[in-house]
């Protein structure tokens, strides 16, 4: 099953990965990741917790670095991320978005414009002079979402960006990520939702103590043989 | 408990009468401190934050370091201060023994040490939360303990309080390196120290009532920005912004 999914061409690969590892310390986090992701993929990353997910998504996005193997980037890709919980400076909306551009090299003054039409386009332009701390839970990470958009990334990496909201707030951001990656972004996401998974993924990784053990299409994956421990995870998950 | 109750009569009389003597005690105590301070924290503000966010070989040693300085005695820094500022120390060309300067140097010397210790664990606790988020945005270490800093701005009050405290409190620096001149160096602690040694134990605890005056007063003004900030964030706007994108739109 790994690696079964169709091969994305090689002018279209964004990451590729050979014998990738990741300790901290004595604990291997990621072991022996070796897979290519291609631009305008919907990858869901799945699995239990620890199982490697976020270490996996935060080797991509730069944050960690690999303790043996290496990542290839054939064709740089400008790429955000975004945390299960995400961070709100003590400041308006519209500043907590402009931060990031700002970060990226523009002048603050043209930053605070550029926040305005990405609050605009998750919908938060009204909130724009709130603090940022008085958002909702759901509000909070489509604010995270305003603020990877307006870095215009190729690729978006998403740390179980629902995790924590309710179901009305997930269904926002979903279909936030949903429009993103329809206007051509690549996503990579963690989840434990796999009804999200099968709304918004293109192919699956299933991860178990740092190793890939599942790697296929969406349809593959939820409807073909998968090796047990994928198997007996997604009975437990749909269960 | 007579000559307690006579202290506290004499205290409320000195404190009253705006007494110039005890003002100018006060005034200088004051400014020195807070002299003291700002120079402490403009470092200690920023060292804190670096240390807090970075990561480099021999950071534990320079940690345990610092950490023990925070139990510098005051009399042993004034006592190093001395010894530079003396004619034959290194620093003796200044000719700042026994000055206002030399006092303002000592009590820097002595609270930077707290300074830099409290924003060093209050950013590294921050970044542990929200650093890497910080990071995947583009923020290098400079950046990210900078954007910490200034996003913890609240929290931080309370140690430039503790520095504040830690500053007009001591006794053993400023005194050595201030020599409690009349008019001239002496500051609310060296004068309890005197007044209590003469006897004239009014005028010490009328000092020592003032002392803790001002700092509740810091402590009230501290309660009051905490609770316009916390009143402004319950609000959720921000007129400054507003301001801005008003401005912006003409």
């Amino acid at each position: 099953m790994s690696n079964s999914h169709s091969m994305p061409l090689a002018t279209d690969v964004l990451f590729q990965l050979n014998a990738v590892g990741v300790q901290f310390g004595h604990v291997n986090a990621l072991v022996n990741c070796t897979l290519t992701i291609g631009r305008g993929e919907r990858l869901a990353l799945v699995g239990a917790n620890g199982s490697g997910k976020s270490t996996l998504l935060r080797h991509l996005h730069g944050l960690v670095p690999a303790s043996s193997g290496q990542m290839l980037k054939p064709v740089p890709a400008l790429q955000a991320m975004l945390f299960q919980r995400p961070y709100m400076l003590r400041t308006s909306v519209q500043n907590n978005v402009a931060v990031g551009l700002w970060l990226s090299g523009m002048r603050w003054g043209v930053a605070r414009q550029q926040a305005l039409a990405a609050l605009e386009r998750v919908g938060l332009a009204d909130l724009a002079q709130r603090s940022g701390k008085t958002l909702s839970g759901g509000q909070q990470q489509r604010l995270a979402l305003a603020r990877a958009w307006a870095l215009k990334p190729e690729v978006l990496l998403l740390d179980e960006p629902t995790a924590s909201l309710d179901p009305a707030a997930k269904r926002e951001v979903e279909s936030l990520m949903g429009e993103f990656a329809d206007a051509g972004m690549t996503l990579i996401f963690s989840s434990h939702n796999l009804g999200q998974v099968k709304r918004l993924a293109s192919r699956v990784i299933y991860l178990e103590h740092g190793h890939v053990l599942a790697d296929a299409p969406v349809k593959s994956f939820f409807g073909e043989a998968l090796p047990p421990a994928a198997a007996q995870f997604l009975k437990g998950e749909l269960g | 408990m007579n000559t307690f109750q006579d202290s506290v009569t004499t205290a409320f009389i000195l404190i009253t009468s705006l007494d110039p003597l005890l003002a100018s005690i006060v005034l200088r105590s004051l400014a020195v401190s807070a002299l003291a301070c700002v120079l402490a924290c403009s470092v200690g503000l920023l060292l804190g934050a670096w240390l807090g966010v970075a990561r480099f070989a021999g950071r534990g040693v320079v940690l345990a370091f610092l950490n023990t300085a925070l139990a510098l005695p005051s009399v042993v820094v004034g006592l190093v201060i001395y010894l530079l500022l003396s004619r034959s120390g290194p620093l003796g060309f200044l000719g700042w023994l026994f000055s206002f300067q030399a006092m303002v140097l000592a009590q820097s010397v002595l609270v930077l040490p707290i300074v830099t210790a409290l924003v060093r664990q209050s950013i590294e606790d921050a970044d542990a939360l929200h650093g890497e988020q910080l990071e995947s945005l583009g923020a290098g270490i400079g950046w990210r303990g900078l954007i910490l800093l200034w996003d913890e701005r609240y929290a931080l009050l309370t140690v430039v309080i503790a520095a504040f405290g830690r500053a007009i409190s001591e006794v053993g620096a400023v005194m050595v390196v201030g020599g409690n001149i009349d008019g001239f160096t002496r500051v609310m602690t060296t004068a309890i120290a005197l007044e209590t040694s003469k006897g004239d134990l009014p005028l010490a605890l009328a000092l020592g009532v003032l002392l803790l005056l001002v700092v509740l007063l810091l402590n009230a003004l501290i309660a009051l920005i905490r609770h316009w900030r916390e009143a402004r964030e319950a609000r959720g706007s921000w007129p400054t912004d507003t301001a801005i994108a008003t401005a912006g739109q003409r």
